[in-house]
């Protein structure tokens, strides 16, 4: 089994490709003024919800029972959807996944090489890498979410789940569109922007044979599938096309259709603040006169059930991919989704991207967190993103130290020396005296300004307070010596 | 071992905890949000006009169901739209003189494309979201009649509009064998520097009928 | 200044680390015997007075786990045991102790960060603010954005120096933007970031632990 997730495996790890997003401060401005934007809304859009917190511990418990009973709603969301005229595909990897998708677009598009499908936003397909895979095969895919338009007609990679091309500005756009859509004449205003996406799809649409769309749900008890949109694009896509391929985790099942009350008031307010977004379309299976007559489902698990073992791991699953956490995180505000080198960035995208693919890819994204915990205050199905990212933190640090390595690495070294510090208060202590002896050599002006080795990560920026002459260990001390004395002098000079 | 049963042996094997009763645990989920609204009847239909207009819809409102068809007469002549799409079952009754109603008989996208509006009944309303639900079938049209023209004008029964989300969906929730559509506005993107642009794709204007 | 509330103040010297920084790096199994230590150490306090948010925050996020994984009853009772009784420095003062005005005097403008942990996970809300605002003299200048995180995240710091910068550069701007003399904070981590940006940047603003202005009852405040 091949596990992809994106292009995770050529990715540099997080500080080195943070450091350079860093520089682009064209990039930072886009990125803290729409995760600004975003994160006032989803404030005033919960703020008048009186039961928020009732119903995000009723999306996480809905969550956490489809999870434990998975292989119960898998199966009887197959079953009902087959019933309905559906057909259910299982892709137990990203090659499977395009496989599958490759030769049913060869069984009802033919074999003439430059084939359009229509796509609508779907992460899915961005993981299994489904656009590379379709045009390696001679199948010409065209996004129509306005953002994934941006970011393919771009050459780009998408930097947040909800909102793929928010790192670039209105003039980045409009030169976008000038060169790929032969409009010299375009101007930066959001709205010729958003015409001329109009225009330029419009006829895509009506001619498509066969769309791909993902979902943002599966219901079992009813086979039914949804999308959750706001354009209108993805109603096009699930609705002109004779042929609908619908690509969905397993992850993404949920009981019965009632469930989605809850899933509905939540997804959009904290998506973007709306108090529901305009469109959401919700099929079952085929219906004869109106829309596709052939409806495919691949249900896809690449690396998925690989989080279902451990209870802490499994919770990721419960993500709905809202985005709040990535709107909330001060790390991404800072460097915004391409230094996370995943399709997943952000907060969830630290736990759900190295999870997927075993540790193999995305090991430092568990530590691109401050574990300030905003993300799981947003989080509209209550996961704990911050003790996520710390347990995994801690199987890195054991399979780094099963390594001749990992075991020499200065980290490693440095961190078992301070446990053993640690573990006697003897210690401690004249290690406090050895470094307020060693320090000296590194002061100037009184500061620490240019320490060695890790600790110089953090004087290249800041300085750093030296260790004082005195600890407030030693004054206790000296001041328990003179015992009762000092005491009474204290309460003298206070009265 | 075929996809299927691979997946499904990879997850049993992961959940490692004894069977039990999906239906059962289901059912005993406790659900302590809001399922029925407190407003009165006046104040849910004042709601449900404050969120419509909120979220760029429009809004007109009769009383008996005789207005109608001047209501849509009105809700086309302020488009200067003299063709509007309908189901084949549409009253005939609530439709006014003057225009060209074009029966949606199976009609092929070509014949859809290119006519300016559409007129259809829904199934339920949501008050607190300013969301119309269809469910398309009957008056409320094939999917493809209420996407392509560029303006939606819908009828909705004061009786249809609940207070709550959760309310909406226990009314509808037998009625998933058809295709599902809920509605909250006109089409809209906040793609561009989270500017929210009105009308993409579906249509650039959506006209409630308030009626009943 | 707790035992000019009439309290008697114990500070074992044996007491090392609670245990944070090798849990939240990863280095679990290291963090075994410092938590060990901690329960061992205080296990018979009447109150423990935590002036660090972080440490209560992973003392109550993480002991509980930690001592179910070793499989150590005893360790267990005595993690259960000993939670209830242990208090971040404003929690002692606002909730269990119950007071506000500590008669503290501190002629000078401060602006209050509140800190991660001290505000997501222990939920401390405005006690601080309580305890400030009854200071004789303290001018309380409202923090912009203050609810963002200062970047220091512990071993963060030194593992992505650059984005903790970035953050940092944020958060100095927002403090040095009110105007105040001091900043100050419930977590001496946060506050040793805050200061490492300011002082490297020239700004003469300085950072107080909470407990150090509450502290002061001379009429200067005590700075020089």
């Amino acid at each position: 089994m091949s596990v992809i997730v994106g292009k995770t495996s050529q990715a540099p790890d997080f500080p080195i490709a943070a450091k350079s997003a860093l520089k682009n401060d064209q990039l930072r401005r886009n990125v803290a003024h729409a995760t600004n934007v975003i994160r006032n809304k989803r404030a005033l859009r919960v703020e008048e919800m009186p039961d928020w917190e009732d119903l995000r511990q009723a999306g996480s418990d809905i969550k956490a029972h489809t999870l434990a009973h998975l292989d119960h709603y898998l199966e009887e969301f197959a079953r009902n959807c087959e019933l309905a005229g559906g057909k259910v595909h299982w892709a137990r990897d990203a090659d499977e996944a395009n496989s599958i998708a490759i030769n049913l677009i060869r069984h009802y598009g033919g074999t003439e090489p430059g084939l359009e499908v229509i796509k609508v936003k779907t992460m899915t397909s961005d993981e299994v890498q489904m656009n590379h895979a379709l045009e390696a095969a001679g199948i010409k895919p065209i996004e129509t979410d306005l953002a994934d338009m941006i970011v393919q007609l771009g050459h780009d990679e998408p930097s947040h789940i909800v909102v793929p091309a928010l790192h670039k500005n209105r003039v980045e756009i409009r030169d976008i569109f000038r060169k790929q859509m032969g409009l010299p004449e375009l101007t930066e205003q959001p709205e010729d922007l958003t015409n001329a996406a109009r225009h330029y799809l419009r006829d895509r649409f009506l001619r498509a044979k066969i769309g791909i769309s993902g979902a943002n749900f599966a219901i079992a008890a009813t086979g039914s599938v949804g999308v959750v949109e706001s354009e209108g694009n993805g109603r096009m896509c699930v609705t002109l096309p004779e042929v609908l391929i619908t690509l969905i985790g397993i992850e993404k099942v949920l009981p019965t259709f009632a469930d989605l009350e809850v899933i509905l008031q939540t997804l959009p307010r904290s998506a973007t603040g709306e108090r529901m977004n305009p469109y959401n379309s919700i099929w079952t299976g085929v219906t004869p006169g109106d829309g596709p007559q052939a409806f495919h489902v691949i249900l896809l698990d690449n690396g998925r059930t690989r989080l279902l073992e451990d209870e802490i791991e499994r919770e990721t699953l419960a993500c709905i991919r809202c985005g709040a956490c990535l709107n909330a995180c001060p790390v991404y505000r800072e460097t915004g989704g391409h230094a996370y080198g995943s399709i997943y960035s952000g907060p969830i995208g630290a736990i759900l991207s190295p999870q997927l693919q075993s540790l193999e890819h995305s090991r430092s994204l568990p530590f691109a967190s401050t574990l300030c915990g905003a993300c799981y205050e947003v989080c509209p199905v209550k996961i704990n993103i911050p003790e996520v990212l710390i347990h995994l933190r801690g199987r890195v640090v054991r399979e780094d130290q099963k390594t001749l390595g990992g075991k020499l690495s200065a980290e490693n070294i440095a961190m078992q020396t301070v446990a053993t510090v640690f573990q006697d208060h003897r210690r401690y202590e004249a290690a406090q005296r050895l470094a307020r002896i060693g320090q000296t050599i590194f002061k100037r002006d009184g500061q620490l300004t240019n320490l060695p080795g890790m600790a110089g990560g953090w004087t290249r920026s800041r300085d750093l307070r030296p260790i004082p002459k005195q600890s407030f260990r030693d004054w206790w001390k000296a001041r328990d010596k003179n015992g009762e004395e000092t005491r009474e002098k204290k309460a003298e000079e206070r009265a | 071992m075929t996809a299927r049963e691979e997946i499904l042996a990879r997850v049993r094997s992961a959940l490692h905890t004894a069977p039990s009763d999906p239906v059962a645990a289901h059912a005993r989920l406790s659900h302590t949000y809001n399922r029925i609204g407190k407003l009165s009847r006046e104040a849910c239909l004042e709601l449900f006009i404050d969120r419509l207009v909120d979220y760029d819809s429009e809004i007109l409102q009769v009383t008996a169901e005789s207005e109608i068809p001047q209501a849509i007469a009105k809700a086309l002549q302020h488009a200067d739209e003299h063709r509007a799409l309908v189901a084949p079952v549409f009253p005939a009754a609530c439709l006014p003189p003057g225009f060209e109603f074009k029966l949606d008989n199976a009609l092929p996208t070509s014949e859809i494309e290119g006519v300016a509006a559409v007129v259809t009944t829904c199934e339920a309303a949501v008050a607190a979201t300013g969301t119309i639900i269809l469910v398309h079938d009957g008056a409320q049209g094939r999917r493809v009649i209420t996407l392509m023209p560029d303006h939606h004008i819908c009828l909705v029964h004061r009786d249809q509009v609940f207070e709550l989300l959760p309310e909406a969906m226990t009314a509808i929730a037998g009625r998933t064998t058809k295709p599902i559509t809920t509605i909250s506005g006109p089409s809209a993107t906040s793609d561009i520097e989270m500017t929210r642009i009105r009308g993409v794709h579906g249509p650039r204007r959506l006209t409630v009928i308030l009626y009943g | 200044m707790i035992e000019r509330l009439g309290h008697t103040v114990e500070f074992p010297v044996q007491q090392t680390c609670c245990g944070q920084m090798h849990y939240n790096t990863g280095y679990h199994r290291e963090a075994v015997p410092l938590v060990r230590r901690f329960v061992e150490m205080f296990r018979d306090a009447e109150a423990v007075c935590v002036p660090s948010a972080s440490c209560v925050a992973m003392m109550r996020e993480h002991y509980v786990m930690m001592a179910e994984a070793e499989n150590d009853p005893a360790f267990l009772a005595d993690v259960h045991s000993l939670l209830p009784r242990v208090f971040e420095f404003s929690e002692l003062l606002v909730n269990r102790l119950g007071i506000e005005d500590v008669g503290a005097t501190f002629p000078h403008s401060v602006t209050y960060h509140p800190s991660c942990h001290s505000l997501r996970m222990l939920h401390v809300g405005d006690a601080p603010v309580k305890l400030l605002r009854s200071v004789r003299g303290l001018n309380l200048l409202e923090l912009p954005n203050k609810e963002q995180c200062c970047g220091f995240g512990g071993t963060f710091a030194v593992k992505n120096p650059d984005v903790s910068v970035a953050m940092l550069t944020e958060k100095d701007a927002c403090v040095v933007q009110t105007g105040a003399e001091i900043v100050t904070a419930l977590d001496n981590s946060c506050l040793m970031q805050i200061y490492g940006g300011l002082h490297r940047s020239g700004s003469k603003v300085r950072t107080m632990h909470l407990a150090e202005i509450l502290e002061s009852i001379e009429p200067t405040g005590g700075l020089a």
